[in-house]
């Protein structure tokens, strides 16, 4: 039997890990076991334009079908792989068939952390990750209706936004004692805040979830948070971060750590096999730290790294990973990683919905947040990368451009 | 059917049918010598970066926005630069060539 490449899960970096595949000249097999019934498509939109009804489905698509069909990639989508042996070097799939390959691309993404409060699988309570999930939602989200949102990080907000949008009213409850809480610094999560507010959004934070009422048809009707207090819902969205898929790499006895754990080449601890996504979690020289991250760009940049390594190259992964998140007319562009940061620099005044915070260690840029400020954003990525020494005064400058404010001048 | 001539990256022509009715960047993102297009559209990544033929450029609308504020922290920016995914493509744009410029 020929052998060749397996890639198991077919979303964001399963898609530019054949695309890399083929253009670094690969021409052996090449199969993609994917469990969604869909071809590789962008999860971003699924809480932003296409929630709210405003980006047709086939625009989703990271690759029309003909793109796989000339690249002869073999597509076993709506199919799980359940099984994988490192010794025999083989897959098995939810179909029975045991499929062989010479090196493994594990892509299997990640999961939205499920609760288990009481109440947590009545009817109305849904997660967001899939296009499944979207048709579950959108035919939900209808004007006027109230909806609880649990958890506000990126996911509830954007939803918070979109639902706004449509005409619902929203409420967000949220642990911490500010939003987005664990990614980005006061000031920052303080104009979101705001800027929620002002399009009605209710926010309340300090609020932890005890569990869900039901109304006498088994539907949800209410969310109980720990202080006792019931919010009113005809629907919930459960938004509360994501868990890597690590089950299939953890039961062939891969090293898990947070996430299947991988080299800056993106090798497991297996060397036919290497992971790229959402499930991996790989050391960066750069921070000096173990990072998973759940982003496209990481998808994408890790896919490419493994997808040229597993052919042969050895490429290590250290790019300056960026984010980026829509709210209303709010476009937050992160680069950098800001975890170990002692001081921050606000450039610029929120107020006027355009401005910069940056997070330094001592004098280097670690990391920006960036509002409506794309050009900070792009300028950016070089100091960060260099470990530039800022002048924080001219930081604090928004009218000195970003490049310039550094230490030497 | 309307037609893109697209330059690669080493200088090679090929002419595909362009998708009418939405960006560049959609047609581009399918071909092996295109664009890496990472955020998707969203104007947020300045991976979809083209240039324009000259002899085009006056027939599309100038870049404005967030378009120009990335164009312009690129270091290949040229005046004939583009993001792809903001540049609609029309019947009446049968023949628009355009070049993909180097990865930053
Ligand atoms: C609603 C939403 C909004 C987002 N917005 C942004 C944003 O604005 N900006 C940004 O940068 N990122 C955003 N993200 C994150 C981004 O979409 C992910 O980081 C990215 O999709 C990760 O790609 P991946 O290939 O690792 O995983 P995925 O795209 O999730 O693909 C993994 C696939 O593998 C499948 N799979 C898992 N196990 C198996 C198995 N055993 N067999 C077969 N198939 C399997 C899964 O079902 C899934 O289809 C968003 C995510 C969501 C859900
Ligand atoms: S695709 Fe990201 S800016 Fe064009």
């Amino acid at each position: 039997m020929e052998q060749g490449v397996i890639v198991i899960g077919a979303g964001q970096a399963a898609s530019t890990a054949v695309e890399t595949l083929r253009k670094e000249g690969f021409t052996g097999e090449i199969t993609l076991v994917g469990d969604e019934p869909e071809l590789p498509y962008s999860r971003p939109p699924l809480s932003k334009k296409f929630l709210a009804g405003e980006l047709a489905e086939e625009r989703l698509l990271l690759k029309a079908q003909s793109f796989y069909d000339s690249h002869q990639v073999r597509l076993r989508l709506g199919t799980r792989a359940t099984q994988l042996s490192t010794q025999t070097r083989t897959v098995t799939l939810d179909t029975g068939e045991t499929l062989n390959y010479s090196k493994l691309l594990l892509c299997t993404g990640s999961s939205p952390r499920r609760v288990s409060v009481p109440g947590h699988d009545l009817q109305g309570i849904h997660y967001l990750r899939s296009k499944s999930d979207v048709a579950r939602l959108a035919h939900e989200l209808t004007a006027n209706r109230r909806i609880v949102i649990v958890g506000a990080g990126y996911i509830g907000l954007e939803v918070a936004a979109t639902c706004r949008q449509l005409g619902l009213q929203v409420d967000v409850l949220e642990m911490a004692e500010r939003i987005m809480n664990r990614v980005v610094a006061s000031p920052v999560s303080d104009f979101f805040a705001q800027e929620h507010a002002k399009a009605g959004v209710n926010i309340h934070t300090r609020h932890s979830l005890a569990g869900f009422l039901a109304d006498p048809q088994g539907r949800v009707c209410a969310v109980q948070t720990t202080d006792g207090a019931q919010w009113p819902a005809d629907l919930v969205l459960v938004g509360v971060g994501g868990l890597p898929n690590t089950e299939l790499a953890a039961r062939a006895g891969l090293t898990i750590d947070n996430g299947v754990a991988v080299d800056l080449y993106c090798q497991t601890s297996d060397p036919d096999v290497y992971a790229a996504g959402d499930c991996a979690n790989q050391f960066s020289t750069h921070y000096q730290r173990r990072l998973r991250l759940e982003s496209v760009d990481n998808a994408f940049e890790q896919a490419k790294t493994a997808a040229q390594n597993l052919l042969g190259k050895s490429l290590a992964h250290d790019k300056i990973p960026w984010f980026w998140s829509d709210q209303y007319d709010l476009k937050l562009l992160i680069s950098g990683i800001n975890m170990d940061f002692d001081q921050g620099v606000l450039r610029g005044d929120p107020s006027t919905r355009s401005f910069t915070y940056c997070y330094l260690r001592g004098n280097e840029l670690l990391a920006v947040d960036c509002i409506n400020q794309a050009k900070d954003y792009m300028a950016s990525k070089r100091l960060i990368a260099d470990r530039t020494s800022m002048d924080l005064m001219r930081l604090a400058d928004i009218s000195v451009p970003l490049r310039e404010a550094t230490a030497q001048g | 059917m309307a037609e893109l001539v697209i330059v690669d990256r080493d200088g090679a022509e090929h002419r595909v049918e362009g998708k009418a009715g939405v960006s560049l960047m959609e047609t581009l993102r399918e071909m092996d010598y295109g664009v890496a297009a990472i955020c998707g559209g969203m104007c947020s990544c300045a991976t979809c970066h083209i240039y324009v033929d000259e002899t085009w450029l006056s027939r599309l609308p100038a870049p404005q926005g967030d378009e120009l504020e990335l164009l312009q922290e690129l270091t290949s920016r040229r005046p004939t630069s583009r993001l792809c995914c903001q540049v609609e493509f029309t019947p009446a744009l049968d023949g628009l060539k355009v070049a993909i410029a180097p990865d930053e």
